[in-house]
C-alpha cells in the first residue's frame, strides 16, 4: 500500500463511519415502528435523498473493500501485486454494480 | 564416633537444560544438547557453552554481551529475543530451550542470519542523517521539551537487533515492506530539526512498502527488547506523510 491507496482507504472509512450509524438508526427505527416492506418502499421510492445516500455508501464501500482485498491478495496469495490489483479492481466493480442495482431497485420510482 | 555409620551426602548433580539448537541453513533441523544449568545464566551463555564445549562447528553471532550492539538476537522458545539479556530462568522454567535463527531473514548458518535485507530497508527508508551545517557553524540549540525532540527521544534507543523485523507479520507477508526498525529510524530523523532530507525521507516512506503497509499488529512493540514502540513511530509517519502531501511537500 502506498500513500494514495492509504488516503482512499482512510477517506472512505471516514465517510462510511457516520453513514453506518445512520443506516443502523434507520434499521432500529423501522423495526421499532413496525414498518413493513411496503411502508419502507413507499418512503424511499423516488427519494433522491435516500438514493444519493446509499449510492454514495455503495461507492465508498466498493473502494474501501477493493483496496482491502488487494492487500489480502497481494500478501496472502501467490498473485503478483499487479494481478492482485486487477483482481481487486474487478471485485470492487462487481460490488459497486450489485450495490447500485440494489439501491436502484428500492429508490427508483 | 567409632562404629557409627556416617552418611555421606552426595553432591547433587547440577541440573541440566535440554537445549535444541537449529543446525543448517534455511534447510536444517533442531539438534539436542544437554547443558549444565547455572545461576544467572543467559540464553547466550547456553549457546556459547555448546559452541565451546560440545560442538565447535556451531555458528552464532554476538559482540558486546550487554544489550548494546544488537547482534545476538535469536528465536528463543518461539519468540524473538536478545539472547545476551534474556535469562534462562525467565524463558525456560521447565528446563527446555529451543533456539533458532531470527525469522524473516535468510539463514547464513545455524543461528546466524543474513541481515543484509534488514539494513537495505533501513537505507531505503533514508535512515542516514543528512547534515545541514558544517563543523564551523554553531551547534543547533534543541530544547529537550520541544515536541519534536520528545518524539525523537521516544524512538531513538534502537539497537537494530532485528527482533521487531523478525516479529512482524507484514514483513513476513510483504517482502517490500521496510519494517519497523527502518521506519522507526526514519521517524527519529523526521523529528530532527537539523536534518536536511525530510521531504525525500517522507517520500521514501510513503512509497510502496512504506509506512502505509503497516497493519498495526503491534508485534514490534510487544517484542522490542528496549521497550520502544515502533508502531507509534509508524503511525506518526502516516500522519506526517499525509500532512506533507496536503502541503505539497511530497507527491502521491
Amino acid at each position: 500500500m502506498n500513500l494514495s491507496l492509504y488516503l482512499w482507504q482512510r477517506g472512505t472509512a471516514a465517510l462510511m463511519a457516520p453513514m453506518v450509524i445512520v443506516h443502523l438508526v434507520v434499521i432500529f427505527y423501522a423495526a421499532r415502528h413496525g414498518l413493513t416492506a411496503a411502508d419502507i418502499l413507499g418512503r424511499v421510492r423516488g427519494s433522491l435523498g435516500w438514493g444519493s445516500f446509499y449510492a454514495l455508501f455503495v461507492a465508498a464501500a466498493s473502494i474501501h473493500a477493493g483496496i482491502g482485498i488487494r492487500n489480502v491478495l497481494s500478501e496472502w496469495s501467490p498473485l503478483a501485486e499487479r494481478t492482485a490489483g486487477i483482481a481487486a479492481a474487478a471485485f470492487a466493480l462487481v460490488l459497486f454494480g450489485l450495490g447500485l442495482r440494489a439501491v436502484a431497485a428500492v429508490t427508483l420510482p | 564416633m567409632a562404629g557409627v555409620p556416617t552418611e555421606v551426602q552426595a553432591e547433587p548433580k547440577p541440573s541440566e537444560l535440554k537445549v535444541s539448537l537449529w543446525r543448517g541453513t534455511d534447510e536444517g533441523r533442531y539438534q539436542d544438547y544437554a547443558v549444565p544449568q547455572r545461576q544467572n545464566q543467559t540464553v547466550l551463555d547456553v549457546v556459547t557453552y555448546v559452541q565451546r564445549h560440545l560442538d565447535p562447528t556451531l555458528a552464532y553471532r554476538f559482540a558486546c554481551r550487554v544489550g548494546m550492539c544488537g547482534s545476538c538476537a535469536m528465536t528463543v522458545n518461539g519468540r524473538p529475543r536478545w539472547t545476551c539479556r534474556t535469562h534462562v530462568a525467565k524463558v525456560a522454567a521447565d528446563g527446555r530451550l529451543e533456539i533458532g535463527p531470527l525469522e524473516n531473514l535468510p539463514v547464513v548458518k545455524d543461528l546466524a542470519t543474513d541481515m543484509s535485507r534488514f539494513f537495505e530497508h533501513w537505507q531505503q527508508a533514508k535512515g542516514t542523517f543528512a547534515p545541514t551545517k558544517t563543523r564551523d557553524d554553531p551547534i543547533e540549540p534543541i530544547r529537550p521539551d520541544s515536541a519534536m525532540r520528545i518524539a525523537a527521544s521516544a524512538a531513538i534507543e534502537c539497537i537494530n537487533c532485528g527482533v521487531c523485523y523478525a516479529a512482524c507479520d507484514t514483513v513476513r507477508w510483504n517482502p517490500d515492506y521496510l519494517g519497523p526498525a527502518a521506519l522507526n529510524r526514519a521517524w527519529t530523523l523526521v523529528n530532527d530539526c537539523r536534518d536536511g532530507a525530510v521531504p525525500e525521507r517522507l517520500q521514501a516512506v510513503a512509497a510502496r512498502g512504506g509506512c502505509h503497509a503497516c497493519h498495526t499488529h503491534q508485534s514490534c512493540q510487544a517484542h522490542c527488547p528496549t521497550a520502544l514502540n515502533p508502531t507509534a513511530s509508524i503511525a506518526g509517519l502516516k500522519r506526517r506523510t499525509v500532512q506533507a502531501w496536503l502541503t505539497g511537500e511530497i507527491t502521491r
